[in-house]
């Protein structure tokens, strides 16, 4: 019975949490990022619009790359196989992740397909999110670096209308520049001009998986952040 | 619309807390959803209606509490607007977000025997 006022209702219990809805996604991803460290991969989660360019930046950059540094992946779509097709044809171990109808990918979709890639060979493992520039923003992966790719129709606003996405992410990559010259006004420094509005320590590189322009940027971004991540590591196993 | 999947994680939490405190029902649940946080507040009242039929839920209200964004220097602290610019006018140290990324589970009211 209720001690208060003898109401008759039954006992109310309130207890106190302060705790992450998402925590069990948490705990695999953390289980996803303990996993990756130990064999010595850097993870990225590579997320963007739909049609922004994340797999034809994956196949520019293993093209660039050529095998000195191990790249796999996977791709999530709500259907078909198509992406991973696509790396699958430039060199790169990939599968793919179909999720139906959901917008995004979590920790579990990522732990199964591991089983799936021959992790042990990788030194680069990138996560092609669903094309969505929402919901890929809220779930923890077990990356080590989020990165966005932005095209450069999709309009100089786009940050500014989507600022958990670009708030979240360590990098941009502005896709598609070959195309400015037929977009009259749109600029390079208007996109970063935006970011600056919703990314605390903006990073942005221009490129075009077309015509090579910005890759070397981008490979250098990959060697230095590998590099960070494999000293942190060393110093925490010393 | 991943609102569904956030309400699926919440109900789950619920029904955990409910067994560990082998609890007759839950009356009330409150939770808190940040402005940056990626989860809009009416969606998930939406979901939660629709998912919490024939669950531990089904008689819960759901409490929601909008938690505003707000960004301070990492550096010296002090409050910045996003609108103004995420770099401290005084050291020109990055912002960080202090707050409005919270997808957080605060209380669960139960009824107990």
């Amino acid at each position: 019975m209720c001690q208060d006022c003898g109401c008759g209702d039954p006992e109310m219990v309130p207890v106190d949490l302060h705790a992450r809805i998402l925590a069990d996604n948490d705990r695999l991803s953390a289980h996803n990022r303990d996993h990756f460290a130990r064999l010595g991969i850097f993870t990225l989660n590579l997320m963007g619009s739909p049609g922004s360019g994340k797999t034809a930046l994956l196949e520019a950059t293993a093209k660039r790359l050529g095998g000195s540094l191990r790249l796999g992946a996977v791709s999530g779509d709500l259907a078909t196989d198509r992406d991973a097709e696509r790396l699958r044809a430039a060199g790169i171990p990939a599968v793919s992740i179909t999720t139906g109808s959901a917008c995004h990918l979590d920790a579990q979709m990522i732990h199964r397909s591991l089983h799936r890639l021959p992790l042990s060979d990788l030194d680069l493992f990138v996560i092609e999110n669903v094309g969505n520039l929402v919901c890929p923003a809220v779930y923890d992966l077990g990356q080590n670096a989020n990165v966005v790719t932005l095209s450069v129709t999709e309009g100089e606003d786009k940050p500014l209308k989507y600022p958990v996405m670009f708030a979240k992410v360590g990098l941009v990559i502005l896709t598609k520049t070959d195309l400015l010259p037929h977009l009259p006004g749109v600029t390079v420094s208007g996109f970063a001009a935006s970011l600056a509005r919703v990314m605390p320590d903006p990073k942005l590189i221009p490129l075009s998986a077309l015509n090579g322009d910005g890759l070397d940027a981008w490979i250098s971004w990959l060697s230095a952040s590998l590099a960070r991540a494999h000293n942190r590591q060393s110093r925490r196993s010393v | 619309m991943h609102e569904y999947s956030i309400v699926e994680a919440l109900i789950s939490r619920v029904s955990q807390e409910v067994e560990a405190h082998g609890a007759r029902g839950v009356m009330r649940v409150y939770v808190k959803i940040g402005a940056l946080s990626g989860v809009e507040p009416e969606l998930l009242a939406s979901a939660y209606e629709v998912f919490r039929e024939k669950t531990v839920c089904a008689d819960a209200e759901l409490n929601i509490e909008r938690v505003e964004e707000r960004w301070a220097c990492s550096s010296c602290r002090q409050a910045l607007a996003r609108e103004a610019g995420l770099i401290c006018p005084r050291c020109s140290t990055p912002a960080r977000l202090v707050s409005g990324d919270e997808i957080v589970l605060e209380r669960i009211e139960m009824e107990v025997a």
